[in-house]
């Protein structure tokens, strides 16, 4: 194996993996731009995405395309009665308060799991749902189909994602009400709609996100959503919260550093690289990659 | 009569500690109780120097924990290992105190090193930035053999009791006290209130930021030595995002930028925790449902940005008083 085809190999798993980070940074990066809150629980929506898939696989045995979709469907469902229930009373609240009850809500759900008999605390095995197969692509370069199932996957929902947000009457609700909520309110917009639709669009990506992560390592477990979370986070900070096109180019980024740290046999050091990288991008571009740089002025 | 308020209350707060200390030694109090205590005064000292940050300077930290474990694992290092730093006729209690101070000058060290660039990043950029460092560092310690890598670092002496704890939590609290009301403070407060306008009015702001930052991660060192001291072993599990989180919830249920009511959440908490083992898997549902529901119907925090002190005791009787003559006299008038 030449290092040329290595770095190859490890760019198409970065790739692969990245993607999954993209569409959980999706969720962050719209939720952040529309109200301002970094939603920490939105990790535990893309864990019960993953658990969401593994039950519906398990009781109906369907294939993976409507698994998804339910899954998806399901995710929405809890993204807005989360956000109806907990976050819409603090919306004029110091906006801390509202960033602990993410935390708390965070804590919540991954404890609810352990506590429901059926998930528990130990790590599940995600059926198989795809043949796992293996297509040589160049000499000693592979492509799995998992991976390419979470490419086609990925690209499709993020495709779908920029139509909704640039071409359908509620996207272009979403980018009134991000750019100036009582504006939009004057206009005829229906606010607490067009976050509640916000709020399901993020949660049915993370949910995706949760399958296509599930089907990839074959395992899920109850925290499986906070570390992802966190990196996801990163992402959409990396990118410049509040743009979508960032999201996708953090999750990238970060998925791809990831690859080829641990290829490089540092593997132990791989989320604290992800860190720096992200504290050094911060330093050099203060509002992340695609972030404008807003002068205040008095 | 007024000037011997400060007085009176450091009396008051030394008997409390001394009896609660007679207490103890009588066996009255055991030593469950004993070291939950202590876990109090030790969470008072981090949430105190995390309200200095995030409540006073108004600088959104998250990364307390990270300033936390540079201070126990330096100081347990400097208890642990007898030839190191300090000269080797320095033992016991003299060389616990010694270590901790050395562990909040560590953390000061890092604080400054952190807050020299971040310390420009705003609000929700700086809080990742501090929540990143804090991972740094939890993931460099895993990877530092020396110390025991991720299973953690064992056999520190138990040099923490109940009323070193006790008095060095009544120390910070009086210092950073003093700062808040010292010209220091009134420049973080007023960099809290807009950076901007107090840039126009002359404050050197990122220096007012950086000081405050430095201070509040030297006691976090403080806290995190004495943590390891208490405990007698720490990992850097016990270091993670969580834990940052746990603090700054003692600041934000206290009310931002007050100073006792971070004391007061600080032993609410702790105390909440503890009593929740009783419940076992149902412990952790409960306690992130209480802080749900906490934050929706008191989202300003249990003392709102007011700090309990002599004067509001007295204007709470004072308007009492007013309030009763007022619908004195309106029920008069109405006669």
């Amino acid at each position: 194996m030449t290092l040329a085809q290595q770095v190859l190999q490890q760019l198409i798993n970065g790739i692969a993996l990245g993607s999954v980070y993209a569409l959980i940074a999706l969720g962050y990066t719209m939720v952040y731009g529309i109200i301002r809150l970094i939603n920490f629980a939105h990790g535990e929506v893309f864990m019960i995405g993953a658990f969401a898939g593994y039950f519906i696989i398990t009781l109906f045995n369907i294939p993976i395309v409507p698994t998804l979709i339910l899954a998806m469907a399901f995710c929405a469902l809890i993204g807005i009665v989360m956000e109806r229930l907990a976050y819409k009373p603090l919306r004029n609240a110091p906006r801390i308060a509202a960033l602990m009850t993410a935390v708390g809500l965070s804590n919540l759900f991954q404890n609810l799991m352990v506590y429901f008999k059926a998930v528990g605390a130990s790590p599940k095995a995600f059926p198989r749902v795809i043949d796992i197969s293996r297509y040589e692509v160049m000499q000693d370069v592979y492509l799995t189909s998992d991976k390419i199932l979470t490419l086609v996957v990925a690209v499709l929902l993020m495709v779908a994602l920029q139509y909704i947000v640039h071409n359908t009457k509620m996207g272009k609700a979403m980018r009134a009400v991000s750019q100036d909520k009582d504006a939009a309110q004057l206009m005829g917009i229906n606010v607490n709609t067009t976050i509640s639709f916000t709020f399901a669009l993020g949660s049915a990506l993370a949910a995706a996100g949760g399958i296509l992560y599930a089907v990839s390592y074959g395992k899920i477990i109850y925290n499986m959503g906070s570390m992802p979370g966190l990196k996801a986070f990163v992402s959409a900070v990396l990118g410049g919260i509040g743009s979508i096109p960032g999201a996708v180019v953090g999750g990238m980024i970060l998925g791809i550093t990831e690859n080829a740290i641990s290829a490089a046999g540092y593997s132990m050091l791989r989320d604290a690289v992800a860190f720096a990288i992200l504290i050094i991008i911060l330093l050099i571009k203060p509002a992340g990659i695609f972030g404008k740089n807003v002068r205040e002025k008095v | 009569m007024k000037k011997f308020r400060p007085i009176i209350s450091l009396v008051v707060a030394l008997t409390c500690g001394f009896v609660l200390q007679v207490f103890i030694n009588a066996g009255i109090i055991n030593g469950y109780y004993d070291h939950i205590m202590s876990k109090m005064a030790m969470f008072i000292i981090a949430a105190v120097s995390l309200n200095l940050i995030n409540g006073i300077c108004g600088q959104f930290s998250i990364g307390h924990a990270g300033f936390m474990a540079v201070g126990a694992y330096a100081s347990a290092i400097i208890t642990k290992n007898p030839a190191l730093l300090l000269p080797e006729t320095v033992v016991g209690m003299p060389r616990y105190l010694l270590a901790l101070i050395i562990g909040g000058i560590s953390a000061a060290i890092v604080g400054f090193l952190v807050g020299l660039p971040t310390l420009r990043l705003r609000g929700d950029y700086l809080a990742i930035t501090t929540l990143g460092f804090g991972e740094i560092i939890r993931v460099l310690l895993i990877n530092w053999k020396f110390v025991g890598g991720a299973s953690g670092y064992f056999g520190i002496k138990p040099y923490a009791n109940f009323i070193t704890t006790y008095l060095l939590a009544m120390l910070t609290v009086v210092i950073i006290r003093n700062f808040i009301t010292s010209s220091y403070g009134r420049a973080c407060i007023a960099i809290r209130e807009d950076e901007i306008a107090a840039a126009t009015m002359g404050i050197h702001t990122t220096k007012y930021k950086i000081i405050a930052f430095v201070m509040a991660a030297f006691f976090a060192g403080l806290a995190g030595g004495i943590y390891a001291h208490l405990m007698q072993s720490i990992s850097p599990r016990d270091f993670s995002f969580l834990v940052s989180i746990d603090i700054l919830l003692m600041v934000v249920l206290g009310g931002l930028g007050s100073t006792s009511g971070s004391i007061v959440a600080a032993i609410f908490l702790t105390f909440a925790t503890e009593s929740l083992r009783a419940f076992q898997a149902l412990r952790v549902i409960i306690y992130s449902f209480m802080l749900i529901i906490i934050m929706l119907f008191r989202p300003q925090g249990l003392m709102g940005g007011k700090e309990l002190s002599w004067d509001a005791v007295q204007s709470f009787f004072k308007s009492k008083q007013k309030q009763d003559l007022t619908s004195a006299k309106s029920t008069e008038g109405e006669g």
